[in-house]
């Protein structure tokens, strides 16, 4: 167990320089929403759904004013209450999204690559049409699928929740699928791993003892890219209205388009601060996950963010991030 | 640690075997692609290990001596089933090993244990010092609690004291040599019977190699150990063990007790490597007896025995045929200018074929600017330039056809182990 977390918080102390400066930053950021999520009943002046106070209803798209700092919404919802609301929906999805994907492709891919043959061959070709089908549209066909099969909520999940949680996880599941697997592989012919087996170690013992602790080493920079990634996607789906239901949670992909209409009359508070939500929370997770990425593994550093699609606002505005994928997935590279 | 390097010659023998090697044969099928298997055109196969008898006795130390690619890694690993056994057996304790397998193999496999060439890469670097040694225990279900005190022993064996010192060491915290230590601490925890040790020092500092060595002879008299030692370094060996088996191309080629191998070797390839081993005196004159080219594709061995196309004193029942021919043109071809070369070379059509060949008969056929008469020329000048060439021996017939030139070898035989003197030695001199 020790080494375990040896291996997992080795790559935090070790970043320097730029990236440890990159580290930070992400991690103050992450952690300010880290915050609003864990706190949010008493954080938020109100619920996420409330409409009304004591002194009867909110106003409909009031502006911001001291009761209302953020102001309201044209659903009569106040706005500072929902972004942070919203944090506790983003964060709850996207961790278990993270720990369902991670725990299953490193399980699956330890296993495919340690035990090899047929059902290697079989899953590879499983994860590969995963990864090659584009993740957003992937998400979209799981998220509706998901919704209509979980009817009630899980432990004190909505269903809408792990509904969105397990589309996430269906598509991050082959990126970690690949990386153990093949790190696995080469793992698996180094001579310390016949020296195991020359003691008598069985192949659970071996994968266990022998190839976990050295392959995980990569696993937390995919993990926090993926959230980074994670947010993004949540938020498309809630733009398209898929996943979670408005009586849920509160989801800023979901308060995003509502407020599509707002702009035109010029009300700019509904889409200001559930946008500038997003794009804090993507950059403080991204900056962590790069900032790890320069310290744990120089064959990850040509790694970037996959492409996440987002439904165009308008015609003039870039929303679609066209970063293409790198020709080569980092695991390929370093077998 | 006192130096003594003479217990392994002194040590007294028995005669109780503690492994018995049975006609041991470790094949590796080349892959090949896919669509190559399917038409059955595979990549074929490597007889790493071809129909080796080996029988060790209690206390003693063999050591298998080779020149890389000779096979003797692979049998080391087939006696711990790391390596893939095609035939034969392995009698340990009244068991075959070569037949059991899961949990019953791996509760014996306590019993034979391996120290590695590379110390760096045989330890998880994962894994502290403790948690290394300690692992076969936890493997084989010793104890918590009883598993302390006796990692501490077994590091203290092998001579990593104080302990505490290296206890929650990474690997990456020691030298070459103590990281050698803690393999074979690791490997000795378990009280095995016998211990394979693969080139254990051949990856060290000159200056911790007799060390390690002489703390291996010590925990032999210690633990009652019966070692293998594998090495292609002739010098260690001689120092180190009582037995050596020389081994070339996947066989055992001459095995005898240490002294007999050194003072009176008989195979070609034992005086061969003998002759390498830097002398230190160089007021003696150099032998002429050192090897010649490289091993040869184990894929594909050389027909009869194997050692033909580089033995000294081969002679024309050693096994030639029509791919001698070839390297023997080759050969010649090195030796002249590059126009001969040009020239000779283009009056032969078929030389590629000749190499694929088996057989003990081939046609080498003339092109369309030569006739069969300027091959049988050409032969005879090859034959006359290269004087000393132990191919010709081999030559049976050199016949003019009208489709070219007809090169009969005599037919070849295969040597075995055959006893002479107090060694054996596969070699059709003995
Ligand atoms: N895993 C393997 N797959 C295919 N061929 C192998 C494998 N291991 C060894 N060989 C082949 O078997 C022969 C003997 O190798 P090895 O046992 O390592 O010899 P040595 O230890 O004497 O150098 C070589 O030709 C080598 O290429
Ligand atoms: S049989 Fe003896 S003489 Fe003939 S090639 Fe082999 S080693 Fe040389
Ligand atoms: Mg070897």
């Amino acid at each position: 167990m020790r080494g375990l977390l040896n291996a997992i918080v080795s790559p935090f102390s070790r970043t320097q320089g730029v990236a440890r400066w990159m580290l930070g930053v992400g991690v103050a950021i992450s952690g300010v929403f880290l915050v609003f999520a864990i706190f949010a009943p008493w954080l938020a002046p109100y619920g996420f759904a409330t409409f009304k106070g004591p002194h009867g209803d909110f106003a409909k798209l009031g502006h911001p004013n001291s009761h209302h700092w953020f102001g309201t919404t044209d659903l009569q919802t106040d706005v500072l209450s929902r972004v942070i609301w919203g944090s506790r929906t983003a964060l709850e999805v996207v961790t278990l999204a993270v720990i369902a994907s991670l725990v299953i492709g490193l399980v699956l891919g330890i296993l495919s690559g340690y035990v090899g043959g047929w059902a290697d061959r079989l899953l590879v070709l499983v994860m590969d049409s995963l990864y090659a089908f584009p993740s957003f549209l992937l998400a979209i066909v799981c998220a509706f699928l998901f919704t209509n099969v979980i009817g009630t909520s899980v432990l004190f999940f909505s269903s809408g929740i792990i509904a969105a949680a397990m589309s996430l996880t269906v598509i991050y599941i082959p990126q970690y699928f690949r990386v153990v697997r093949n790190t696995t592989i080469s793992a698996k012919q180094a001579t310390y791993v016949e020296a195991a087996r020359a003691l008598g170690a069985s192949g659970g013992v071996v994968m266990r003892r022998y190839l976990f602790g050295n392959v995980i080493q990569s696993v937390p920079v995919i993990g926090t890219l993926n959230a980074a990634d994670a947010i993004l996607t949540l938020a498309g789906l809630g733009f398209l209205g898929i996943g979670i239901q408005p009586n849920e949670a509160a989801e800023w992909g979901y308060d995003l388009q509502r407020a599509l209409d707002d702009a035109g009359i010029g009300v700019w508070w509904t889409s200001l601060y559930p946008g500038l939500a997003i794009v804090l929370l993507v950059t403080g997770l991204t900056l962590v996950g790069e900032g790890l990425n320069e310290t744990v593994n120089p064959v990850l550093r040509k790694r970037r963010l996959l492409p996440v699609v987002m439904p165009p606002r308008s015609r003039d505005e870039v929303s679609t991030t066209t970063t293409a994928p790198a020709p080569s997935l980092e695991g390929e590279s370093t077998t | 640690m006192p130096t003594k390097p003479d217990t392994a010659l002194s040590s007294p023998r028995q005669t109780e075997a503690v492994l018995d090697i049975r006609q041991l044969s470790v094949h590796f099928d080349l892959g090949g692609n896919l669509l190559g298997r399917l038409f059955g055109r595979g990549g074929g196969r490597v007889r790493a290990v071809d129909g080796v008898n080996l029988s060790l006795q209690r206390g003693e130390v063999v050591g298998l001596v080779g020149e890389s690619g000779s096979g003797k890694s692979s049998l080391g690993r087939a006696l711990l089933g790391l390596a893939p056994i095609s035939e034969g057996s392995i009698w340990f304790r009244g068991q075959d090993l070569a037949t059991l397998s899961g949990r019953r193999l791996r509760e014996l496999r306590r019993h034979v244990q391996m120290v590695f060439q590379d110390p760096s890469a045989a330890l998880n670097p994962a894994m502290t010092v403790e948690q290394a040694v300690t692992d076969p225990l936890r493997i084989h279900g010793v104890p918590a609690g009883e598993r302390r005190p006796r990692v501490v022993e077994a590091l203290e064996r092998v001579g990593l004291s104080p302990v505490e010192l290296f206890l929650s060491k990474y690997p990456s915290d020691l030298s070459g040599g103590q990281k050698q230590r803690v393999v074979i601490a690791r490997a000795i925890i378990m009280d095995p019977a016998v211990l394979i040790a693969d080139e254990p020092i051949s990856m060290l500092d000159m200056s911790v190699r007799a060390k390690i060595l002489t703390l291996m002879l010590d925990l032999k008299d210690q633990l009652d150990l019966t070692y293998v030692y594998i090495t292609h370094d002739l010098a260690s060996a001689k120092f180190f063990c009582n037995r050596i088996a020389i081994m070339y191309l996947g066989r055992i080629v001459e095995i005898g007790d240490t002294n007999e191998i050194f003072e009176n070797p008989r195979h070609p390839y034992t005086r061969a490597l003998l002759a390498a081993i830097p002398d230190p005196d160089p007021s003696r004159p150099k032998t002429a007896d050192l090897l010649r080219g490289e091993i040869p594709d184990a894929s594909r061995p050389p027909s009869g025995c194997s050692f033909h196309p580089r033995c000294p004193v081969a002679f024309d029942r050693c096994g030639w045929e029509p791919r001698d021919l070839v390297a023997t043109l080759e050969g010649h071809w090195l030796r002249t200018s590059p126009s001969t070369y040009d020239l000779e070379r283009s009056r032969i059509a078929n030389l590629d074929d000749i190499s694929a060949d088996g057989g003990s008969e081939t046609v080498l056929r003339p092109s369309t600017d030569a006739s069969p008469t300027d091959l049988v020329a050409l032969l005879s000048e090859v034959r006359r330039e290269d004087q000393g060439a132990r191919f010709w021996e081999g030559v049976d017939e050199i016949s003019e056809e009208p489709e070219g030139v007809r090169v009969r070898f005599h037919s070849g035989e295969d040597p075995v182990l055959r006893r002479n003197g107090d060694v054996e030695v596969a070699c059709l001199l003995y």
